[in-house]
């Protein structure tokens, strides 16, 4: 084996594995490769995983190329009455290019499990508790208080209006309200058939399932409005299933609950 | 493991039962492996241009925000029949029906398949199937429009009713019984029909795969195709199997489909990593390197592709994420394996750039990216925020269009010993070229727009959703492969009408498949060569290049370290490896 080129390789390859860990650990943000950065507590627990197993996907992928792009200039058939040996196997060389992979996904394994365990984390005792139903083809997000009863209630409009534009953001769709650093926490049902409740800024999705409760914790970071789509194909109106979450203030959300609670009574 | 009993090596005309019938009643009644095998390929051929061509609409539809190109009821018919022609009328039978049926047996010295019979059955069971499914477009209703996954409840019959989805469902079920026979044939031939000489680790690595991918097949297909008979009970007799009405568990669907749709991905991929692997070996004039490691990788990759399924539902919130997410990171160790192998075939060598191998290049460059985007998907966190984006969409399509890729290389390589002639080696490179720059224009940017939360099966987006450009940019990428597909199109035609004679081995290959003539007579083999090695063709036409087992340490350190090594190699010597032969031959 012409080792050479794999010490070369190797080498180039723990450079980059150095200056990224240089890049993060001296206090650089991390390199987002396209992704949210997230704007829950527990979307930034997904995005640090992501970026690191991005930066280790990448090392490992450029190193592969650079190995494939090696043997196929430098071993092009340039001789046509020349055979090259023809050797078969090196024991020591598939021992370690079986052990390396295996110590890698152990540690991904750990790092992937601590950060799973984070984000499906329940609060005990969230500030908002959100009952969200997926329908075909709208949500809707009830207000509830510690014991289940409904205080205010934002839908999707019903009969929905025959052509929408596309845009999760726009008026016509249903929008909720959820405060900035305090846990809100979501129940999540359907009851027809599956759709998925998917805040991209949150980087998170989980399934609205028929005959399934889901639960799980938001907790904002930042204040904004941000898209929702349904992402699991739900049938014909599937790319109409849309609406948008806006993160206030604590205060400008308790506003805008009683207001809602109070309006839902004079209803 | 040696197959002991004796078999002519001559068949003279008494072998033949009456005179070969031709032209299209051949076509219609044979039951020979190749003329089967030929059928499979030009009905899957036929049904990727189908699928292709919807692949083709679906992306002129997003290729603009509000698009209205179609109706969001013909884009929803689309996107389920483009995926359900590419997995289950494509990818597969070309390759078990396809491709694995005319090579398998020649690679091992057999007359025939195992079952002749039962072989024809499968090919017209999978016509069958694949007719039944397109009728769907002529029915009142539609085609199937429930996505190629059909998830319950929306598969049901209050959400998708109609002609469609039945003749979908029933499609399916004849299309899985085909795969299940065609699973038995494959087991059986390569397990009872190896010439004499031919042993199991003598074997070229796609008979191998083969063999693997027919175990998969009887793991997978059964529950797949029970699955469905339950599907059609709860439209039509009311079970309630996959309703919460009447107890049951939609989720069900989602647990029989993976069981069934993970193992799948493999069977689907291991035929193209096979003859992917042969045809490095023979562009690089060497043998396989590390052929044992790339035995038990297939067979572990095999073994934990049986236990990965509900990585395709850890956002159901009703699975245990850790040992799913381990489970689909190991994959990786022996997918490693296979990918250091590949290299280590071509390291040292002399590789040639003939269009099969080109495809091959190209296969392992967008292979390693799907790889790579599908361990960052076996982590639930990241899946979580990808999960149904085009994220997942752009991963799996860089997996399907290498093993596109390891197809054509397949089509490229054997096409001379299936014809007797050549494909055109201008146009074979320019169809190369432009579905691998098609590939990584198409579905790269499809990556980004995944993160930018883009979900998959929308019919339309708008202007604001910041959507529109990385999707034009994929679109332009669509019609590029479409050019390159058209190329082989073309290709095929200008060597059918102006042929080029092939000869029994154009390409100096190495296995038993090449010591028959091309295209081979109908018992396969008039004389079969003695079978010492891997590579019996190769010990015919290259004697003085033999495998050296012993071959001086150059690692340096590392290597000094372990010197122990070449011992150790004689050492692990399996019955029938290369090592008895090549002490043989070396005296």
């Amino acid at each position: 084996m012409g080792i050479g080129g794999v010490g070369k390789l190797r080498r180039i390859a723990l450079l980059l594995l150095l200056s990224a860990l240089a890049l993060g650990l001296g206090g650089c943000t991390l390199p987002t490769f396209g992704a949210f950065r997230g704007a829950t507590s527990q979307g930034q627990t997904e995005f640090k995983l992501w970026s690191w197993m991005t930066i280790a996907g990448a090392v490992v992928a450029v190193i592969v190329w650079g190995l494939i792009l090696w043997a196929v200039v430098a071993y092009r058939r340039r001789d046509p009455d020349k055979m090259p040996r023809q050797f078969q196997s090196n024991l020591p060389v598939e021992i370690i290019y079986t052990a390396l992979p295996l110590i890698i996904v152990g540690f991904i394994f750990f790092y992937t499990v601590s950060a799973e365990n984070k984000i499906d984390a329940l609060a005990p005792n969230p500030a908002v508790r959100i009952e969200v139903t997926g329908f075909q083809w709208g949500w809707s997000f009830s207000y509830t208080n510690a014991t289940g009863r409904q205080i205010a209630l934002v839908e999707t409009a019903q009969p929905r209006p025959p052509l929408l534009a596309a845009n999760p953001l726009s008026s016509e769709y249903p929008r909720f309200v959820i405060p900035v650093g305090e846990t809100t926490q979501i129940t999540l049902v359907s009851n027809d058939v599956v759709h998925t409740f998917y805040v991209p800024a949150f980087n998170f999705g989980r399934q609205a399932l028929p005959g399934v409760t889901n639960m799980f914790d938001f907790t904002p970071v930042k204040k904004g409005i941000f898209a929702g789509h349904c992402a699991t194909y739900c049938g014909l109106y599937h790319s109409e299933m849309l609406f948008s979450v806006s993160v206030v203030s604590p205060s400008a959300f308790r506003t805008w609950l009683s207001a809602e609670s109070a309006a839902q009574a004079a209803a | 493991m040696t197959i002991l009993a004796e078999r002519p090596e001559v068949f003279d005309e008494s072998f033949e039962h009456e005179p070969a019938p031709s032209g299209l009643l051949k076509w219609l009644t044979s039951t020979d492996h190749k003329v089967i095998g030929k059928n499979y390929t030009v009905t899957a051929v036929i049904f990727f241009l189908l699928a292709g061509a919807m692949a083709m609409l679906i992306r002129a539809q997003l290729a603009s925000p509000d698009s209205t190109f179609l109706s969001q009821h013909t884009y929803n018919e689309m996107f389920t029949m483009h995926g359900s022609l590419m997995i289950y009328l494509f990818v597969g039978p070309v390759a078990f029906g396809g491709l694995a049926n005319y090579i398998v047996p020649l690679q091992i010295g057999a007359p025939d398949m195992a079952f002749p019979r039962l072989n024809a059955l499968s090919y017209w069971l999978y016509l069958g199937g694949g007719l039944l499914m397109m009728t769907g477009f002529v029915t009142t209703g539609s085609a199937a429009d429930f996505g190629w996954v059909a998830y319950a409840p929306l598969s049901n019959s209050i959400n998708t009713p109609g002609a469609g989805p039945d003749l979908w469902i029933v499609a399916l079920i004849l299309t899985g019984f085909s795969a299940i026979f065609t699973g038995v044939n494959l087991v059986s031939t390569i397990y009872y029909l190896r010439a004499p000489g031919m042993t199991m680790f003598r074997m070229p690595i796609f008979t191998w795969n083969m063999l693997v991918t027919g175990i998969l097949i009887l793991i997978a297909f059964p529950v797949f195709t029970s699955a469905l008979v339950l599907l059609w009970c709860d439209r039509h007799l009311g079970a309630h199997i996959f309703e919460v009405q009447g107890g049951g568990v939609p989720v069900l669907w989602q647990d029989l489909f993976w069981f069934f749709g993970h193992p799948e991905v493999y069977i689907l991929a291991l035929p193209f990593f096979g003859i992917v692997t042969d045809v490095i070996a023979v562009f690089s004039r060497k043998p396989i390197f590390g052929y044992r490691g790339m035995v038990f990788a297939t067979i572990s990759i095999a073994a934990l592709s049986t236990s990965v399924w509900a990585h395709h539902m850890f956002t159901t919130g009703v699975v245990l994420l850790p040992f799913f997410s381990l489970m689909s990171y190991l994959i990786a160790v022996p997918t490693g394996i296979k990918f250091f192998n590949w290299i280590g075939t071509m390291w040292r060598g002399s590789v040639k750039f003939d269009t099969p191998m080109l495809f091959c290049i190209g296969f392992l460059a967008t292979f390693l990216i799907g790889g790579v985007t599908g361990i960052l998907l076996a982590s639930p966190p990241i899946d979580f925020a990808t999960h149904d984006t085009y994220f997942v969409v752009a991963h799996f399509h860089s997996v399907v269009m290498a093993l596109v890729m390891g197809a054509f290389a397949g089509f490229f390589y054997w096409y001379p010993k299936m014809t007797g002639r050549m494909l055109r080696e201008g146009l074979g490179k320019a169809t190369f070229w432009l579905m691998f720059i098609g590939t990584n224009v198409t579905f790269d940017p499809q990556y980004l727009l995944g993160l930018k939360g883009m979900p998959r099966r929308i019919a339309e987006y708008a202007a604001s959703d910041g959507f529109t450009t990385l999707n034009r940019i994929s679109s332009v990428g669509a019609a590029i492969l479409f050019v390159s597909v058209a190329l082989f199109v073309v290709n095929v035609v200008v060597s059918w009408l102006n042929p080029i004679p092939a000869g029994d081995n154009p390409w100096d290959a190495a296995t038993l498949e090449w010591a028959t003539t091309s295209p081979p007579p109908h018992h396969n083999f008039l004389k079969i060569p003695p079978i010492r090695s891997r590579r019996p063709v190769w010990d015919q036409n290259h004697p003085e290049d033999r495998i050296i087992e012993h071959h001086p340490p150059r690692l340096g350190g590392l290597m000094a370290s372990t010197g122990g090594s070449a011992v150790l190699l004689d050492e692990v010597g399996f019955d029938g490896g290369d090592s008895p032969g090549t002490r043989e031959r070396d005296q």
